[in-house]
């Protein structure tokens, strides 16, 4: 198998089986927002409505499966923009002309 | 770290919006002069793994306040700066756009903390650090460190970031400081726990391209 097929196969393990283990606690910046008291300028205000909030695909009762396929899902879509991306932003394959 | 809509005031996240498209900018530019045909799909897959880690919070105070991957590290050591910024930059955007991790107003700023100062730090200090200690346990040594400070450079754009905003908080810069700092200095110790471990794993199937470790550093 080539490496960056292990890299892509490790990263869908990750997403799917670590994914629903994640710590539910705050992260550091949430964290300190709470501390600090202004962690509501942040509720509410999102400016855009994105489509899976929280990485809990939406109409899913269970929460580890939700969290599975929102981590699979987005894994692919990571990968699918990235590898398009840096396709458009290779150098110039001097080789074929 | 991913800083919400309603943190930051338009003062602070206009301006860092446009550090950041410079920034980007000029690494699109590098991009088109130096990635090779055959990075393209390293690329891909560094984004897809880097996006997977950051779901995978880990405790740093058992229930209390948890952290994530960043990745910056990973990514420039492995790939090198240009490249780096490139894929963290993609990660936040789609986090934004379709999981609503960060907002869109603060999207300028994320990017700015950890696909460019982030990965800037962990580029000039790897290149450093791998100079100065050699061998297997010194790449080791040499990633840890890396990986930690990156993560504290991004904690403390953040900061610097939310200080100019206290027109939104009225919180002074000296809490927000000792706070971020004093928790990502946690959360920096599992980023260089796992970057060594991805790392290690990176360069025993060959991700790099076989020519050894620290190979987009090196190289760029």
């Amino acid at each position: 198998m080539k490496p960056f097929y292990k890299v892509l196969l490790a990263a869908i393990i990750v997403a799917a089986l670590l994914s629903p283990f994640a710590s539910a606690a705050p992260d550091g910046l949430e964290r300190v927002a709470t501390d600090l008291g202004f962690i509501e300028k942040g509720e509410g205000s999102q400016v855009m409505e994105s489509p899976v909030p929280d990485y809990a695909f939406p109409g899913i009762e269970n929460e580890a499966v939700a969290t599975a396929m929102a981590g699979v899902a987005g894994t692919a879509l990571t990968f699918a923009a990235m590898y398009g991306l840096a396709r458009l932003l290779k150098k110039k394959d001097r080789s074929l002309s | 770290m991913h800083i919400p809509d309603g943190f930051l005031n338009a003062q602070t996240w206009a301006p860092a919006y446009l550090l950041s498209a410079g920034a980007i900018g000029y690494s699109i530019k590098k991009s088109r002069e130096e990635l090779s045909e055959r990075q393209v799909p390293r690329l891909g897959v560094m984004a897809a793994f880097i996006f997977a880690a950051q779901m995978v919070n880990f405790p740093v105070i058992a229930g209390v306040a948890s952290g994530h991957l960043l990745g910056a590290a990973l990514a420039a050591i492995m790939l090198g700066p240009w490249s780096a910024c490139i894929v963290i930059s993609t990660v936040l955007a789609i986090q934004m756009l379709f999981f609503g991790d960060g907002g869109i107003t603060a999207l300028g700023a994320n990017m700015f903390n950890m696909a460019v100062i982030g990965v800037l730090t962990a580029y000039l200090l790897y290149s450093l650090l791998s100079r100065l200690l050699p061998g297997p346990m010194g790449r080791n040594v040499s990633v840890f460190v890396t990986a930690w400070f990156s993560v504290m450079a991004s904690a403390l754009l953040a900061s610097l970031e939310l200080g100019l905003s206290h027109s939104v908080h009225q919180v002074s810069l000296s809490f927000i400081l000792k706070g971020m700092l004093g928790v990502h200095a946690l959360i920096g110790i599992g980023e260089g726990l796992i970057t060594v471990a991805v790392v290690n794993f990176m360069d025993k199937i060959g991700f790099a391209g076989g020519k050894g470790a620290g190979e987009g550093v090196s190289r760029s």
